[in-house]
């Protein structure tokens, strides 16, 4: 079947299989590799991507729901070579080691950031405890969403003033 | 000589950075890569014709295969290779030997002895059909009887696993002893006070977040062999395929590239990995292998499963004279423990702890069950997870029964500063150490006295409340040669750096990240040593052609092993661009004064030349001392003369929600001592996601068994790791002991963590089930467990 939804901000058009994995449509298809694939069962959210905004696990997802809505991965955080301020978060404190379930981390973060631009320490555990990291233990990732938040909220307050 | 130094204060990290020529908190060079989404790992890895090869697995524990019927997955159009145990073993690759000198099949030939073991594997053209096709195979299974619970695997009736052994009549791997026996009950016979108590480590998973795979792709004319794989320790997996494959080791390339977390699972080689190399040479493209989840957690290597007996004699005052156990290690069906040769049961020995005693015995016996191979993995230091856990398990029990504070009991019993280096009752040569310090720490950090006041008020008031200590002695960075090896190779490491014309520089390391942070500490170390900037350093490594032969990242063992072949290869560097430096300020050798990143005359700093000049000169057109060959390189192989001891103070808080039983984990307070650090940033980083698998494996994870040998913890469902919900805002602290044999007084510390938690945490909930007159309980202590517990009935988990 032909499938048509917008990655990143481009239009893609392919041929699937109906039961194609988004996350296995996007990486093996579209070569989007930074979507990575963990558990099978929605558990890990390493293959988190945005659809229209919202986080969703990719490997739950067929390719053919995607068709028609946009989705963000990783690899369209940074735009015009500027990096998110979440991702410059997560350099700064530390909120990676393997760097294997960070995309699926940072786009949650992205999304979450969009909506609450100040959230606690509560809010963000609550927002990424879908996810798992084996490598962090949290702390880190918390601080680092923090570190973005904190970011944001200056640059928004020196564009008002 | 020990330095303290309070935690950081995470507003300060997320300042500014000043970029350190040298240790220091320095961003990582990996994460550029890594935040973009443009990592490098085993699956993101296409080929032109790749082929995609999926595993039949076995859905019995024990069954004689009496037929395999392939013709209908062979006949799916997008299938080009089926392959049963059969077929290898007409090659005779149908058994491999595992890093315990013991084998292991590839794929079943003759029966299945555990659940989800490797019977046939189906090479399609992509991996839905591959995974289609597993759905045609029919086998026919004969079913035996399982052997699954440990205490009965001995039994004179029980059934034989390993009949493919020559003459094999039980279930008996190995015993091991250690200490002084005689000496250890004549204590015991002494003492005013005994306690006894089993402990029981449960089988545990590392579930690192990227899966095992691997792509094996043979160039069909030179016969040359190119392996990207999930590796831990590349070089010592190219050695192996050598002997056991018969391949020319110059022909195989091993390729770790990015890898999404080890903790131990990534050190063997597994039959899948053999599956797609033999598909490769067989079909003459590359083929692609990728675990998913469940047969990562059912079939790759699991970590501890120890029923321990442990006891500890002591006087009535509190000072511990001796502790002795006795074990019963389960090592699943074929022994496929990574650990040094001479070294069964790993690094056991040090169940000493971090005490003063006269004496220590204990025995182990090892036997098969029908489960899954492994025993060494989940960052447990060789054993010494289950060593720490069971000592300081025993020592609440003590401190339980003495009515003493289990804080008091320790700092009573701690071997003192003047003691180091320290030999305990089992040889184990503890470096360095300054124990008090640390422990003082933790308890100032915790608010210690504070938080026994709160207690008792709450257990005025019936609310549950727990306070548990845990003090870890780590032994890490495997190992002198002369008694250390694994399958024969010993555990050295070789480092190789150069010094480019214009004084950027190379180095090669045999060890290999799987987030640790090796590109970026290791050009910190050559940093320090030679004063060129770290992000001047290129950090080459998990490649076998391109790196020096080394055993690999796991144990702990990057810095203190090739962390030590860094700085000792680029000290050795120096020493020739002394000499150079000498011919270009004419003066001898031994005017000339190194700091960082220059030698100077002696007494008058104005004429000196940096690392850079003398760089350009080694390859430059003007004269060299004379004998001197010109480049500036060098490469060394590391033997280290003595493990490093690491050691640790935690305390754990905890909360039970006395009418669900729930757990929540308050606050966790972790002082670590690892030397000199490199890095505090990346260490802090470390011990963080150790403390979070200490939560998982003491409150919620342990990979079951029904009484069939069904693996009850196929899926991240079933099998549970910590969120961000569950654990705390770590507080951590530190003090700095160096080791005195390591080259810049550094010890490792990937795995203290997840050493010392799951002691505080247990400790922790028992202390707060103390009105109910609990002294021990086993992990996982999930609601049902402690609520089980909490009614008189806590059983244990197997």
């Amino acid at each position: 079947m032909q499938v048509n939804m917008t990655v990143n901000g481009q239009e893609v058009s392919e041929e699937i299989e109906p039961r194609h994995l988004l996350v296995h449509f996007i990486r093996d298809q579209l070569g989007l590799t930074g979507t990575h694939w963990g558990c099978d069962t929605s558990n890990c959210g390493t293959c988190v991507v945005l659809i229209d905004g919202e986080p969703v696990k990719s490997c739950s997802t067929l390719a053919a729901m995607a068709g028609g809505h946009q989705i963000t991965t990783v690899e369209g955080l940074e735009v015009d070579g500027e990096l998110d301020p979440v991702q410059e978060g997560f350099m700064n404190c530390h909120g990676l080691q393997c760097g294997f379930c960070t995309p699926g981390m940072m786009l949650t973060a992205r999304a979450l950031l969009n909506k609450n631009p100040d959230p606690s320490e509560a809010v963000i555990r609550e927002a990424i405890s879908g996810q798992i990291c084996r490598c962090t233990g949290y702390s880190t990732i918390v601080r680092s969403i923090h570190w973005a938040a904190n970011k944001e909220t200056k640059v928004s307050l020196g564009s008002a003033s | 000589m020990t330095t303290t130094e309070p935690a950081p204060n995470p507003a300060e990290e997320a300042a500014e950075e000043e970029r350190p020529i040298g240790f220091g908190r320095l961003l990582r060079k990996e994460d550029p890569r890594l935040i973009r989404g443009m990592g490098n790992f085993v699956d993101d890895i296409q080929l032109k014709g790749m082929l995609h090869l999926a595993i039949l697995r076995s859905p019995m524990a024990h069954a004689r295969i009496v037929s395999i019927d392939v013709s209908a997955a062979q006949a799916h159009p997008k299938v080009v290779a089926v392959i049963t145990g059969a077929d290898l073993a007409e090659q005779g690759l149908a058994w491999m030997p595992t890093l315990s000198n013991d084998t292991q099949a590839v794929l079943a030939t003759d029966k299945v002895r555990f659940q989800h073991q490797e019977v046939a594997f189906v090479v399609a053209e992509d991996r839905y059909s591959a995974r289609d096709a597993l759905e045609l195979i029919d086998v026919e299974y004969e079913l035996l009887s399982p052997v699954i619970n440990v205490r009965k695997a001995l039994d004179p009736d029980a059934p034989i696993i390993r009949d493919d052994l020559e003459g094999k009549t039980d279930n008996h791997i190995f015993d091991w002893e250690t200490g002084d026996e005689a000496a250890t009950e004549a204590v015991f016979l002494n003492a005013e006070v005994v306690v006894s108590e089993e402990i029981i480590y449960p089988r545990v998973h590392p579930a690192p977040m990227e899966t095992c795979g691997c792509v094996a792709d043979v160039e069909r004319v030179s016969g040359q062999l190119t392996l990207w794989c999930t590796s831990q320790a590349p070089h010592a997996h190219r050695t192996v395929y050598a002997l056991v494959a018969g391949l020319p080791e110059h022909k195989i390339r091993v390729i770790a590239p990015d890898i999404g977390g080890g903790f131990g699972n990534k050190v063997p080689i597994y039959p899948g990995y053999v599956c797609a190399i033999v598909a490769s040479l067989v079909i003459g493209k590359p083929v692609k292998w990728m675990e998913d989840r469940t047969e990562n957690l059912v079939s790759t290597g699991f970590a501890r499963d120890y029923v321990m007996k442990a006891q500890i004699a002591a006087t009535k005052e509190g000072k511990i004279l001796a502790v002795r156990s006795e074990v019963l290690a389960d090592h699943g069906a074929f022994n496929g423990v990574a650990a040094p040769v001479k070294y069964p049961a790993g690094f056991f020995g040090v169940f000493t702890g971090s005490y003063d005693l006269q004496a220590a015995h204990a025995k182990m016996t090892a036997v098969y069950t029908n489960k899954a191979p492994g025993g060494v993995a989940y960052a447990c230091s060789f054993r010494i997870t289950e060593a720490v856990y069971m000592v300081e398990r025993i020592v609440d029990c003590l401190a339980h029964e003495l009515k003493m504070d289990p804080a008091e009991l320790r700092l009573k019993n701690l071997i003192k500063p003047e003691q180091f280096p320290y030999t305990t009752k089992t040889g184990w040569v503890y470096d360095s150490g300054n124990y008090e310090p640390a422990m003082r720490m933790a308890m100032d950090m915790a608010g210690y006295e504070e938080l026994r006041r709160e207690q008792a008020e709450k257990r005025e008031r019936g609310e549950l409340m727990g306070i548990g200590v845990s003090f870890f002695t780590e032994a890490v960075g495997a190992g002198p040669r002369k008694d250390m090896d694994i399958l024969g190779l010993g555990m050295a490491d070789g480092c190789e750096l150069r010094i480019h014309p214009t004084g950027k520089a190379v180095v090669r390391l045999s060890v290999k990240t799987q987030g640790q942070g090796h590109e970026t500490t290791f050009a910190q170390i050559v940093a320090e040593e030679i004063g060129i900037p770290p992000e001047d350093i290129e950090v080459v490594q998990g490649d076998t052609d391109n790196t020096p032969f080394g055993l690999g990242t796991y144990g702990s063992r990057s810095t203190p092993v090739s962390g030590a072949a860094a700085a000792l290869v680029t000290r050795k560097v120096r020493d020739k661009a002394q000499i150079i430096a000498s011919g270009m300020l004419e003066v001898s050798v031994a005017d000339l004064e190194w700091t960082k990143g220059s030698f100077a005359v002696k007494g008058d700093p104005s004429k000196s030349v940096t690392i850079q000049d003398i760089a350009m000169r080694a390859h430059g057109a003007g004269d060299l001392p004379e004998g001197l060959e010109g480049g500036l390189e060098a490469q060394i192989c590391y033997n280290p003369e003595n493990l490093t001891y690491p050691f640790g103070a935690y305390i754990c808080v905890v909360d039970i929600d006395p009418g669900t039983a729930v757990v929540t984990v308050r606050r966790f307070i972790a002082v670590d001592d690892c030397g000199t650090q490199i890095n505090p940033m990346i260490i802090e980083g470390q011990v963080h996601g150790g403390l979070a698998d200490g939560i998982g494996m003491a409150m919620m994870q342990m990979i079951a068994f029904d009484e069939d040998g069904n693996c009850l913890a196929g899926s991240l469902m079933d099998y549970l790791i910590p969120t961000a919900l569950e654990t705390p805002d770590w507080e951590t602290g530190h003090t700095v002991t160096p080791s005195p044999h390591h080259p810049f007084g550094a010890k490792g510390i990937g795995e203290s963590a997840t050493v010392g938690s799951p002691p505080a945490v247990v400790n922790a909930i028992v202390d707060a089930l103390k009105p109910y007159g609990i002294r021990h309980a086993d992990m996982p202590l999930t609601p049902s467990r402690v609520w089980e517990t909490m009614q008189g009935n806590h059983t244990p988990p197997i």
